[in-house]
């Protein structure tokens, strides 16, 4: 099992188990968390799934943040040095145990 | 329950399972909304992301089930009852209940109308001949896609975006595609001249064949399936299937015939209320103040209505200010547009179009109204501010691609 751990901006910690090959923008839909507003649906033209990774297991990668990522990305008000968009992380095994908080709303 | 004549009462009852219909039964729980919901959708599957179905789910680069808005099992753990394949056919806004095309009633507390629209239809002769094809819905692209790989030639009617990211998928799936436009630009009642002409240019540099300032007059047929499509001007184009998006027409019928004003779609406040006593709408039948009064057809502001009539529903009136945004993808480009054009008397150009990254800002007065920016998130997202402030700044300023948007000074006068 390879486990996803979310931050709801109430502060409270969730763990579910994740689905391989999914971003991690469509495991936070799909485990219910509703803050996570995702409208564009995945294809980089917004920034309302907007995250913090908190954690990451030792020796994980994420991929790089595009230039078009990071661009969405300073346009929020709570921009953070570990601040990325759910949908162009993919999860996979490395990943388990990865922390997630959901960043305010902007 | 059975159908007939029992009725089911729901504190709130939504009718409507896209994008704002979805959004208010989720926004509600979030809100603390503990009464009962019933989310009435005109479609069998559970509420979808609908911008898909002319781009990636057409191009047959992403399944079905990766565009459910919320999982089937969200539904159930919030207590929001789906009543899918249904239709509204009546509202009775003394009695309080809705009616069902199945002669289902439902009673209300609150009535949320998220109904969206339905394609315009075409109206020229032949035009309900087997092989004309809208996208609207799942079933609508299913039907296509189900056609598809026998069909070599395909005429597009409408170069509005839906017409123009159909045109993008087909010629990148190696289809004959031919574009007609009744109007002298495509995107001509959404886009500045700049955007049209880019966009002309780039689908024909791939192979598309678009026809500005020409009318359907028919479709003619061969063995009762449509074989060409008749211009004004005699010209006769071939065509194994024909896809028409020419707009839709706002899903309003019933909450028009229960009372509810407004010419084009239904006169809303900013709280997202009709003319009728806790009735709201939202999303793409919902008809804004603003201008002469306007819909939007767009995610966002069905989402962003959707919340601020849940939040009111709540007791928490919070007037609806979102900044509008949208987005179109068409082959490698990206286009985003902050802010609404409406009214715009000057258009600037920032950057060559011909390099494909650029940005075209509308100006009212001197002030920044929108941008629809290609390939360029970075004027997007700091074109946002400029939006926001109506900012005034020399157009000579805003063509200058040597300095960030977010670096020009304002005019001040």
């Amino acid at each position: 099992m390879a486990t996803i751990s979310v931050r709801t901006r109430d502060g409270e910690l969730h763990s579910f188990d994740g689905r391989i090959g999914a971003s991690l923008m469509e495991n936070i839909r799909n485990a219910g968390f509703d803050e996570l507003l995702a409208m564009c649906g995945g294809c980089l033209s917004c920034a309302t799934c907007h995250v913090y990774v908190e954690q990451l297991p030792t020796s994980a990668n994420l991929p790089v943040s595009s230039i078009d990522e990071t661009e969405l990305l300073e346009g929020s008000d709570h921009r953070q040095e570990n601040s990325r968009l759910s949908c162009q992380l993919p999860f996979d095994e490395t990943l388990s145990g990865i922390v997630i908080g959901i960043a305010p709303e902007d | 329950m059975k159908p007939g004549n029992l009725t089911q009462s729901f504190d709130c009852v939504i009718v409507g399972g896209g994008h704002g219909g979805s959004q208010t039964a989720a926004a509600l729980r979030q809100c603390g909304f503990t009464g009962s919901i019933a989310l009435i959708g005109a479609e069998p599957e559970i509420p979808y992301d609908r911008p898909s179905l002319s781009k990636d789910y057409l191009a047959g680069k992403k399944t079905f089930d990766r565009m459910h808005l919320r999982p089937q099992d969200f539904w159930g753990a919030r207590d929001v009852e789906l009543l899918l394949g249904r239709h509204v056919s009546r509202v009775d806004p003394t009695a309080r209940t809705v009616m069902t095309d199945r002669g289902e009633h439902f009673s209300y507390g609150q009535l949320v109308w998220a109904a969206g629209g339905d394609p315009r239809k075409l109206t020229c002769p032949g035009s309900d001949l087997t092989g004309v094809f809208y996208i609207r819905s799942k079933a609508d692209c299913d039907a296509l896609l189900d056609v598809l790989p026998d069909a070599q030639r395909i005429v597009i009617i409408g170069g509005g975006y839906v017409g123009l990211e159909a045109a993008a998928v087909f010629r990148e799936i190696g289809k004959d595609v031919t574009l007609v436009e009744a109007l002298d630009r495509v995107l001509a009642r959404v886009a500045g001249e700049p955007i049209s002409r880019f966009y002309e240019n780039e689908h024909r540099a791939r192979g598309v064949d678009i026809r500005l300032n020409s009318g359907v007059t028919s479709l003619e047929e061969t063995n009762g399936r449509v074989s060409s499509v008749a211009l004004a001007s005699g010209e006769a184009i071939a065509a194994d299937i024909v896809v028409v998006g020419i707009g839709i027409i706002p899903s309003d019928g019933p909450l028009k015939a229960a009372g509810a004003e407004g010419p084009n779609g239904v006169d809303v406040d900013a709280f997202c209320r009709t003319s009728l006593p806790d009735i709201y709408c939202v999303g793409d039948c919902a008809r804004l103040q603003y201008g002469p009064g306007i819909r939007i057809e767009s995610v966002q502001n069905a989402t962003d209505q959707a919340t601020t009539a849940a939040k009111a529903i709540c007791g928490e009136f919070k007037p609806y200010d979102a900044m509008p945004w949208f987005w179109s993808n068409q082959y490698d480009l990206k286009m985003q547009t902050v802010g609404l054009n409406y009214g715009f008397d000057s258009v600037v150009t920032r950057g060559d179009p011909a390099s494909r990254s650029f940005s075209v800002i509308y100006l009212k007065n001197g002030a920044v109204l929108a941008l629809d920016c290609i390939n360029s998130p970075r004027d997007y997202v700091q074109g946002r501010k400029l939006v926001d402030s109506a900012a005034r700044i020399d157009p000579a300023a805003l063509a200058d691609t040597s300095r960030q948007l977010k670096e020009i000074d304002l005019v001040t006068s």
